[in-house]
């Protein structure tokens, strides 16, 4: 059996990028994911798998780092918290223009603004409906465990490269800073540039052998023709993602009447309140989104039949209940609840709010 | 079996550390477990706390808010959070500058004079594993040998020649305890 250890949520993140082969962390320190840093320039992989840890001078600075690593072909990644993800939404745009895999992670904090340090979900429309300019998606991966932070990060890099396309680990607060059991999977190495191209295809600009043309990595197409055609080879792509890669997990939702949709942390806690409202005889279920964007709408539709209502409980004013809503389209009633600014809801008060929905 | 514990004490009393401790005996023993930390500014000098749980099940959520033990070090954790025991559960605390002790009379209490037995053995950083001690007295969750592992886990290897005196003071909390009121429902 693998050894199974004791991680933080952010240190699950920094043991799991060594050991999926990353290539380089370009990153800022901010409250409450600095852990992931620190815990990288402790293991030191520079000595071992050759990673590269740099800390950069600011947030914009990492993501472009962000920028001409992925042009090479290299599996690179990021992370930082709210306000720092907002600095980067300029460069998140031009990677997703110019289809570059790699990985940002928020371990989200409460906004807006510089906010407070506690954890927070209201970077959900910021992740899932763009935050930076243009018609594009990022592929978003909402952990709710430590073991699934640990997981999410070599999952992001497969679906990174895949795709050719950003992808982002959507934390908070909570997951990043408590401490769970983690498997520790098999070590996998870093790739060279033609075991990339193997896999990948020969896009990345590793230098151009006499029998091809030279790879373009940019974003910019001044002829509108071209670009809208850009833009439909982009849309083909999400159509893609969103065929094949949605994931998601249902807890006691066999004979469910009511359902509660939470990502996250948030999806301890209603599992937590699933459990308390099922002592009371109340039937409900609880529905985790594991990929924020694909959502899984087409498993919330499908569940419309046997259900009476939806409960939408996320740390936000009200962001994803609005995919909830869009996925049932006006079938049954979908309400939120939530707490903001940093607060995080009891099972209790999800309890609460779901006996005031039902009466 | 499923255990929700809180510990909450000073910053610098080991709190986390003695958390951290637990956590990793329940992973020896092969069960499930969460440590969810207090943190932001309000650790800076003031109290710190962490909730434990340890579970044979799948854990839902870490964050909980009615605790089978609240293991408290301070009188401003006590008034926090002595209402967080659940009816019938266990407030263990040490009296060491407690001047309104616990008023609830729905649940067990015990006393551990950790911070006399602490100067006692000559070692002010054996603190918080008398506390543990004092709680596996009580509520033995975890095997020894297992805590013994725990401690080999959480600790770092340079430090693993203090291993034998942590479990010396292990050993004396479970001596020390004392209990107050016994409450069954």
């Amino acid at each position: 059996m693998a050894e199974k250890i004791l991680l933080k949520g952010n240190e699950a993140i920094a043991i799991a990028a060594i050991r999926c082969g990353c290539d380089g962390y370009f990153s800022y320190p901010i409250t409450p994911q600095s852990e992931i840093m620190e815990t990288l320039m402790d293991e030191r992989p520079w000595e071992t798998t050759g990673m590269v840890v740099l800390q950069a001078e600011s947030e914009v600075a990492s993501i472009n780092m962000l920028y001409g690593g992925a042009s090479c072909g290299k599996k690179v990644m990021t992370s930082s918290s709210s306000p720092g993800i907002s600095l980067m939404c300029e460069g998140l745009s031009y990677l997703a223009g110019a289809e570059l895999p790699c990985l940002v992670v928020n371990v989200v904090r409460g906004g807006p603004g510089l906010g407070s340090i506690q954890a927070s979900q209201a970077d959900y429309f910021q992740a899932v409906k763009g935050g930076g300019h243009g018609d594009y998606r990022l592929i978003v991966l909402a952990p709710s465990s430590v073991q699934e932070m640990y997981d999410c990060v070599d999952l992001s890099f497969e679906l990174a490269f895949k795709y050719r396309n950003p992808a982002m680990i959507l934390a908070d607060g909570v997951i990043g800073q408590m401490m769970e059991k983690v498997e520790l999977r098999e070590e996998k190495r870093r790739l060279t540039d033609a075991e990339i191209a193997t896999l990948y295809g020969s896009w990345a600009t590793t230098g151009k052998p006499a029998n091809r043309k030279g790879n373009v990595i940019t974003s910019l197409a001044m002829d509108s023709e071209v670009h809208e055609k850009f833009n439909l080879k982009l849309l083909e792509k999400y159509r893609q993602i969103n065929e094949h890669e949605v994931r998601f997990e249902k807890v006691a939702c066999d004979d469910a009447e009511h359902l509660i949709v939470a990502y996250g942390s948030c999806a301890r806690i209603c599992e937590k309140a699933v459990e308390l409202a099922r002592e009371e005889g109340i039937k409900v279920g609880l529905l985790r989104p594991i990929t924020l964007y694909p959502y899984p709408s087409k498993a919330i539709d499908e569940m419309t039949a046997q259900l009476k209502d939806i409960l939408a409980v996320e740390m936000s004013a009200g962001q994803m209940v609005e995919d909830v809503r869009l996925a049932v389209n006006g079938k049954i009633p979908v309400a939120h609840f939530g707490r903001i600014g940093g607060i995080i809801p009891t099972p209790e008060e999800v309890v609460a709010a779901l006996k005031n929905r039902i009466q | 079996m499923k255990e929700e514990i809180i510990i909450a004490g000073f910053g610098g009393q080991g709190v986390l550390s003695m958390g951290k401790i637990l956590a990793y005996s329940g992973i020896m023993q092969d069960m499930e477990v969460t440590w969810m930390p207090s943190y932001g500014p309000e650790m800076r000098g003031g109290t710190a706390n962490v909730t434990v749980v340890l579970s044979d099940k799948r854990i839902s959520s870490p964050i909980v808010h009615q605790v089978d033990t609240a293991i408290i070090l301070n009188q401003q954790s006590l008034d926090k959070f002595q209402d967080a025991v659940k009816p019938g559960g266990l407030l263990l605390y040490d009296p060491n500058g407690i001047t309104h002790p616990p008023t609830r009379a729905d649940v067990t209490v015990y006393k551990v004079e950790a911070t006399g037995e602490a100067a006692r053995l000559g070692n002010a950083k054996a603190y918080n594993m008398i506390v543990l001690g004092a709680f596996l007295k009580i509520k033995p969750i975890v095997k020894m040998e297992n805590v013994v592992k725990g401690l080999k886990k959480s600790i770092p290897e340079r430090h693993h020649h203090l291993i034998p005196m942590n479990e010396q003071a292990i050993l004396r909390g479970m001596e020390a305890v004392i209990p107050i009121k016994s409450y069954e429902l």
